[in-house]
């Protein structure tokens, strides 16, 4: 099959449909991304259930199946959980590989936050290693105003 | 339990390839339903539903159940379509198996196809994300991955020499297997070799893009051992689900598959699956996988899984042969590839696997497993169930 493609011309079609999204990210996504654009303060959701504080915020806790109503400030520094260093250029990635994605748990959050790591050779990134959040102001309010982690020490 | 049990009374598969320029989507899924349907030895007036699905973002092509008919044969029928993600496949296995042992179908044909090369795979993938958290930050299905197998080596001192012997394996077996895509061995230093994708993933220890499709025909108890003297009796099944967001998983362990196991081996009275299971057929999408879910299934304790697979434990003639078929690693059309699992394991019980036929099987595991760690199982066996 690999070698008869060399030898046909098979009709495609190729696609000009182009189908723009608009998300709305809601009440409770939207508290957290405006505070964090207008404070530069990462805020999560606490279970009155289980207390587990959910980084993004949750409007229902996941678990215990019931409305989270206290919102509670966490701090901008945190723990590598896992993380993975892309090398290929994929269309879908904003940033230059390689990128170092990372699950960062946040000091006072049960659950991570998905980031990038940068400014440290990918070499050097290890599970359990200490990151604080880099802010941008120009990223409006989006989970870019975090531009990225760096290692703190 | 249903009202009645159900049995898999023929299977069919295309010959998978990285691209089927020759065929449109209902034309490849033809392929697979009448190679069924010649196993099962009925024609396509004795099917009561259908029930079939793939990931439509795939195509960019919504609703087959809609448009497929002259694939699927649906014309008049009942046809219903389920997408569950990288679990479509087996999915729509446990899906199939719910509609018989419902007692309101007595056979139903069970259809899964992809045509992966017809899009770009990463991007779709990603359309599956969510789009406020981690779409922005985050692509493809290979990195959510890599972020398990490095938690799982942190966590248990894994080399990426064991990922790459399970790849060794599957590679090895699938050489066997007419119908699966790639079929070349290759050895660990050439797994190790090929390019990092995403680390500690290379390109050796991940599955390729392919097209293909997958029929299943399910039957009620009545009627099963009339169809076939060797029916492949789906004893139980099973599923799990644990994520809203990429951060909630537990990485390093699928919680999801331990738990869904849990229930299969309770309802089935296992209580040593590695020597009870005669061969599993593990949706496997990337080799460090291989380690990390036999012991989620209970076959080694945490942390022995590279021990277990070095061993042979795992190879074609070892205690409890894995994925006799080459597994995903070898082929992954990807809304088949859990319904390949199934129908691979009712192959096994059949005794009609032919080259990659494991001796005497008796209990065969099938699982299917979705990016974002959720797990379907379906437990299959030679003798109709007594419960
Ligand atoms: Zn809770």
């Amino acid at each position: 099959m690999n070698n008869s493609l060399k030898h046909i011309e098979p009709m495609v079609h190729h696609s000009q449909i182009n189908v723009p999204y608009t998300w709305w990210a809601g009440d409770t996504a939207g508290r957290f991304l405006k505070t964090l654009r207008d404070e530069q303060t990462i805020m999560g959701t606490r279970c009155n259930h289980c207390a587990r504080v959910t980084v993004p915020p949750r409007k229902t806790c996941p678990t215990c199946f019931t409305e989270n109503q206290t919102w509670t400030a966490v701090s901008d520094q945190g723990t590598v959980v896992a993380f993975s260093v892309a090398r290929r250029q994929l269309a879908a990635l904003v940033k230059k590989v390689p990128v170092i994605f990372a699950l960062i748990r946040l000091d006072g959050a049960d659950t991570a936050l998905l980031h990038t790591i940068s400014q440290v050779d990918p070499a050097e990134v290890t599970i359990g290693m200490r990151v604080r959040a880099c802010f941008s102001k120009d990223a409006g309010a989006t989970i870019m105003a975090i531009s990225h982690f760096v290692p703190t020490n | 339990m249903g009202k009645q049990r159900v049995a898999i009374v023929g299977t069919g598969q295309t010959f998978h390839k990285s691209h089927r320029p020759d065929v449109n989507g209902q034309e490849l899924i033809n392929e697979a339903v009448g190679r069924a349907l010649v196993d099962a030895d009925l024609t396509i007036r004795d099917i009561d539903a259908i029930v079939i699905g793939n990931m439509d973002h795939f195509e960019g092509i919504n609703y087959v159940d809609c448009w497929s008919v002259d694939g699927s044969g649906g014309f008049m029928k009942p046809v219903i379509k389920l997408t569950t993600g990288g679990t479509t496949g087996s999915t729509l296995a446990i899906g199939g198996y719910h509609m018989v042992a419902s007692g309101l179908f007595d056979r139903v044909l069970v259809i899964g196809w992809e045509k992966n090369s017809e899009s770009d795979t990463t991007g779709a993938i990603t359309t599956a994300f969510d789009p406020v958290w981690d779409r922005l930050v985050f692509a493809g299905a290979i990195s959510g991955l890599a972020a398990e197998a490095q938690a799982y080596m942190a966590r248990y001192s894994a080399t990426d020499r064991d990922g790459a012997r399970v790849s060794v394996r599957d590679r090895k077996h699938a050489c066997n297997n007419p119908y699966t895509q790639l079929r070349k061995e290759v050895t660990v230093d050439e797994v190790l070799a090929s390019p990092m994708l995403a680390d500690p993933i290379h390109l050796l220890d991940v599955c390729p893009r392919s097209d293909g499709a997958c029929a299943v025909i399910m039957a009620g108890e009545h009627i099963a051992e009339k169809i076939t003297a060797t029916p492949d009796w789906i004893w139980a099944t099973a599923n799990r689900h644990t994520y809203t967001y990429l951060g909630d998983a537990n990485f390093g362990r699928l919680d999801s598959l331990a738990a869904a196991s849990r229930e299969i081996y309770a309802k089935a009275g296992i209580r040593e699956p590695a020597k009870e299971i005669g061969v599993i057929e593990l949706y496997q999408p990337y080799s460090f996988a291989g380690i990390m879910w036999i012991e989620d299934l209970g076959l080694t304790g945490y942390g022995q899984g590279a021990e277990f697979v070095w061993s042979g434990a795992t190879d074609m003639d070892g205690e409890i042969p894995i994925n006799p078929s080459g597994g995903v690693i070898a082929c992954n059309p990807i809304g088949a590839t859990g319904l390949i699992r199934c129908a691979e394991a009712a192959l096994q019980i059949m005794g009609k696997a032919e080259g990659h036929q494991v001796p005497d099987v008796d209990l065969a595991l099938s699982t299917g497993f979705g990016g974002c760690f959720w797990s379907d199982i379906l437990l299959h066996g030679r003798r109709k169930p007594d419960f």
